[in-house]
C-alpha cells in the first residue's frame, strides 16, 4: 500500500493521491507514515527532475499535491512531525530584487530534501541576512536575483556577512535570471548553481562534510 | 565626408535588413536593449526616467549619440510609464518610488490575478472579464468597476438601460475619473514618443522595432494565471491552457500588425519569458508555447513583418523545434542559448542577435568583453546573419564595456 502512494505522487496523479491519503486517515493510519512516505516521494520526484525528465513544471505541481496532502493530514496529528534536519539554510531574493519564482521552489526543494530553511522573503536587506544568520546558526545561506542590480546586493551582502565575522562560519551560495559564475566571483560567493536540485546536492556536500 | 543622417539612416537600415535576410552586410550589426542605462549613464535616476519628459529624453538621446549602436528604441512607451501608472493605481508593477528605490529598475509583481474557475468567464466574454474582474485586480482606482452589471445587457433602449444606474455612485464616478487622468497621460506619452521618433530619425537612427506583441502562453501566464497556475494549469486545465492562449493569439496579431503598420517599422518585438528550457519539458514546450507563438510569428510574416523574438533564458535544447519557420525572414534574439550551437542549427535559416552575458558587463574589462565579441563575431558572424547585441537589457552594466562591445564589433566585424 505504502508504494501506491509513493508512485501515484511520483507520477503526479492528484487524484489518486488524494484518494489514498483519504483512504488511508480514515482506516486510521498514523498520519506521520503518510508525511513520511510523501516525502520521500519529493525526493524522488527530485532525481527526475535532475535526470531531466521532469522540469519546472512538476516541482510546482508535486508541490502543490503535498500541500493538499499535509492540509488533509494536518487535523490528525497528535504529535508535531519529528523530521531529522540535515542543517539549517537561509535564503531569500536580495535588496532591490523582488523576483521569487525561483527562490520559492529552491526553497521548497531544500525543505522537503530535509534542511530547515528560513525563507527571508523578496528585497531582503543585507543586515537581514546577518541578523538571521546570528539567531539560527544557520550553515549554509543562498542569495538570489534575477536584475542585473542584484550583482552588487549580492556582493554587499557577502560584504555585510564578512563584516559581522561571519563568513567563515557559513557557505554561500548565489542562483537566479542573469547569475553566472561570473557574478560568484565579483560577489565572492561559494558557488553559483543553476536550479533547485543542483543547489540542493550542492548543500548537501556541504552540510555532509562537516 | 561625414555622413548625413539620411544616409546613416538608410546604411543601418540595410546593415540590419541584410543580417535579417541573411545576406553579408558590410559589417555586424550591434543593437542593444539599453533598459534603464541611460538613467544611471546620464546621471538621473530611474524614477526621473518614468516621470520627467525632458530628463528622459536628454538621457536617452546622449546615450544614443555617445554610443552610436545602429538603431535605437523608443523608450517613452516602455520606461516613461510613471504618470500613467500612478494614475491607475497600477498593482502589477513596482516601479522606482513605488515599491523599489529611485535607482531600481521596475519589477514585476507575479501572481495569480486570474483564478483558474474563472477560465470559463474569460473564455466566453473577454472584454466582459476584463473590465468588471480583471482590471479592478490590476488597477486600484478600476476597483469599483466590479460593480457594473455585465457589459453586454445594455442592448438597446429598454434592454439593460438600468444597469447605468450603477456607475452613478461616488465610488464609479471616481474610477471614471482616474481613467481619464491616466487617458492625458497616455496621450501625453505618445506625443512624446511621436516626438522622440521624429527626433531619432533626424539623427540619423532608426528604430528597432515597430511594435511588440508576446507569445500567447506568456500572456496568459504572466498577466492572468502566474507562473505557478499555468503551470499547474497545464497537469489541471490543459484544454482550458490551450483555448485561453488560441485566444490570445488574434489579439496579439493583431497588436502587432496594427502597431507595425502605424509607425512604418517592421519589426516587430517579441519578449519570451516562460518557455525556456527550465521551465517546461519539451513535450510541455510543443504544447503548449511554440504552436501560439509560431502562429503569431507566420501570422506577422504574411504581413510583410519580420518576427523578432527575444528567446529570454535558455533555448539550447529546443533549438530544432524553433528552427521551423521560413527563411530568411525573423530574428531571434537569445539571452543564455549556446550561440554556437544555434549557428550550427538555425545558422542558414534565421539571423541569430545576442548575446554577451551581463555578468561580463556588469563585472569585468574592456578586454574581456572584446574577446568575448571576438569569439561571436568569428564563429556566429560568419558569413552574415549575425546581430551583436547584450543577453538582455543592459541595466547596469559599465559604461566601458558597453563601448568595447560597440567599438569592437564597429572595427572587428567588418565583413571584407
Amino acid at each position: 500500500m505504502a508504494d501506491d502512494l509513493v508512485k501515484a505522487l511520483v507520477d503526479l496523479e492528484e487524484k489518486e493521491v488524494l484518494r489514498i491519503v483519504e483512504q488511508r486517515l480514515s482506516a486510521g493510519e498514523n498520519p506521520l507514515m503518510i508525511l513520511d512516505e510523501s516525502r520521500y516521494a519529493m525526493e524522488i520526484v527530485g532525481k527526475r527532475f535532475e535526470a531531466g525528465e521532469y522540469f519546472i513544471p512538476e516541482l510546482v505541481y508535486s508541490g502543490e499535491i503535498l500541500r493538499e496532502i499535509t492540509e488533509m493530514v494536518k487535523p490528525r496529528l497528535t504529535e508535531a512531525a519529528q523530521v531529522k534536519r540535515l542543517g539549517k539554510f537561509v535564503i531569500g531574493t536580495v535588496a532591490g530584487d523582488i523576483h521569487d519564482i525561483g527562490k520559492n521552489i529552491v526553497a521548497f526543494m531544500l525543505d522537503v530534501n530535509g534542511f530547515e530553511v528560513y525563507d527571508l522573503g523578496i528585497d531582503v536587506p543585507a543586515q537581514k541576512f546577518v541578523e538571521t544568520i546570528e539567531e539560527t546558526r544557520a550553515e549554509i545561506v543562498g542569495l538570489s536575483g534575477f536584475l542585473t542590480l542584484a550583482f552588487d546586493s549580492m556582493k554587499e551582502t557577502v560584504g555585510a556577512i564578512t563584516a559581522a565575522g561571519l563568513r567563515d562560519k557559513v557557505k554561500i551560495m548565489i542562483g537566479g535570471g542573469q547569475i553566472d559564475d561570473e557574478v560568484r566571483k565579483y560577489a565572492g560567493a561559494d558557488a553559483y548553481r543553476p536550479d533547485a536540485m543542483a543547489a540542493v546536492s550542492l548543500a548537501k556536500e556541504w552540510v555532509g562534510g562537516k | 565626408m561625414e555622413k548625413s543622417p539620411e544616409e546613416l539612416y538608410s546604411e543601418r537600415t540595410k546593415r540590419v535588413e541584410d543580417a535579417i535576410q541573411l545576406k553579408v552586410p558590410d559589417r555586424v550589426p550591434v543593437l542593444l536593449h539599453f533598459a534603464f542605462f541611460p538613467a544611471s549613464y546620464a546621471g538621473i535616476t530611474c524614477a526621473e526616467a518614468m516621470y520627467d519628459y525632458d530628463k528622459m529624453r536628454m538621457a536617452w538621446v546622449k546615450t544614443l549619440t555617445d554610443f552610436q549602436p545602429d538603431m535605437c528604441e523608443n523608450p517613452f512607451t516602455m520606461r516613461l510609464l510613471g504618470p500613467v501608472l500612478e494614475a491607475l493605481d497600477f498593482k502589477q508593477l513596482r516601479w522606482p518610488g513605488h515599491g523599489v528605490g529611485p535607482m531600481s529598475t521596475y519589477q514585476f509583481v507575479e501572481g495569480e490575478y486570474m483564478k483558474a474557475e474563472e477560465y470559463d468567464a474569460f473564455l466566453s466574454d473577454l472584454s466582459d472579464y476584463m473590465v468588471r474582474t480583471y482590471w479592478p485586480r490590476i488597477f486600484g482606482a478600476l476597483e469599483p468597476f466590479k460593480m457594473l452589471s455585465p457589459l453586454h445587457e445594455l442592448i438597446s433602449y429598454y434592454m439593460g438601460i438600468t444597469n447605468l444606474a450603477a456607475l452613478d455612485t461616488p465610488e464609479v464616478t471616481s474610477a471614471f475619473e482616474s481613467l481619464l487622468k491616466a487617458a492625458v497621460e497616455a496621450r501625453r506619452m505618445l506625443a512624446g514618443a511621436l516626438a522622440y521618433a521624429e527626433e531619432m530619425k533626424r539623427l540619423g537612427f532608426p528604430s528597432q522595432f515597430g511594435a511588440l506583441a508576446q507569445a500567447p502562453f506568456d500572456i496568459i501566464a504572466d498577466f492572468f494565471r502566474g507562473t505557478r497556475g499555468a503551470m499547474l494549469d497545464m497537469y489541471r486545465n490543459p484544454d482550458k491552457l490551450i483555448e485561453a492562449t488560441e485566444k490570445m493569439l488574434p489579439i496579439m496579431l493583431h497588436i502587432g500588425v496594427s502597431g507595425a503598420k502605424r509607425t512604418g517599422i517592421p519589426r516587430v518585438f517579441i519578449p519570451l519569458h516562460k518557455g525556456d528550457d527550465s521551465f517546461m519539458s519539451p513535450e510541455q514546450f510543443k504544447t503548449f508555447y511554440w504552436p501560439g507563438l509560431r502562429a503569431l510569428m507566420l501570422g506577422l510574416i504574411d504581413e510583410g513583418l519580420t518576427p523578432c523574438p527575444l528567446f529570454e533564458g535558455n533555448y539550447t535544447s529546443r533549438l530544432e523545434i524553433i528552427a521551423d519557420i521560413p527563411k530568411g525572414k525573423a530574428c531571434y534574439a537569445f539571452e543564455s542559448t549556446d550561440l554556437f550551437k544555434a549557428k550550427e542549427v538555425l545558422g542558414d535559416h534565421v539571423c541569430i542577435r545576442g548575446n554577451v552575458p551581463l555578468s561580463l558587463l556588469c563585472t569585468r574589462t574592456p578586454d574581456e568583453v572584446k574577446y568575448y565579441c571576438k569569439r561571436l563575431i568569428d564563429v556566429v558572424g560568419r558569413g552574415g546573419g549575425y546581430i551583436m547585441d547584450a543577453g538582455a537589457g543592459i541595466d547596469d552594466a559599465k559604461a566601458e564595456n558597453v563601448h568595447a562591445m560597440i567599438d569592437f564589433t564597429k572595427e572587428y566585424g567588418i565583413y571584407r
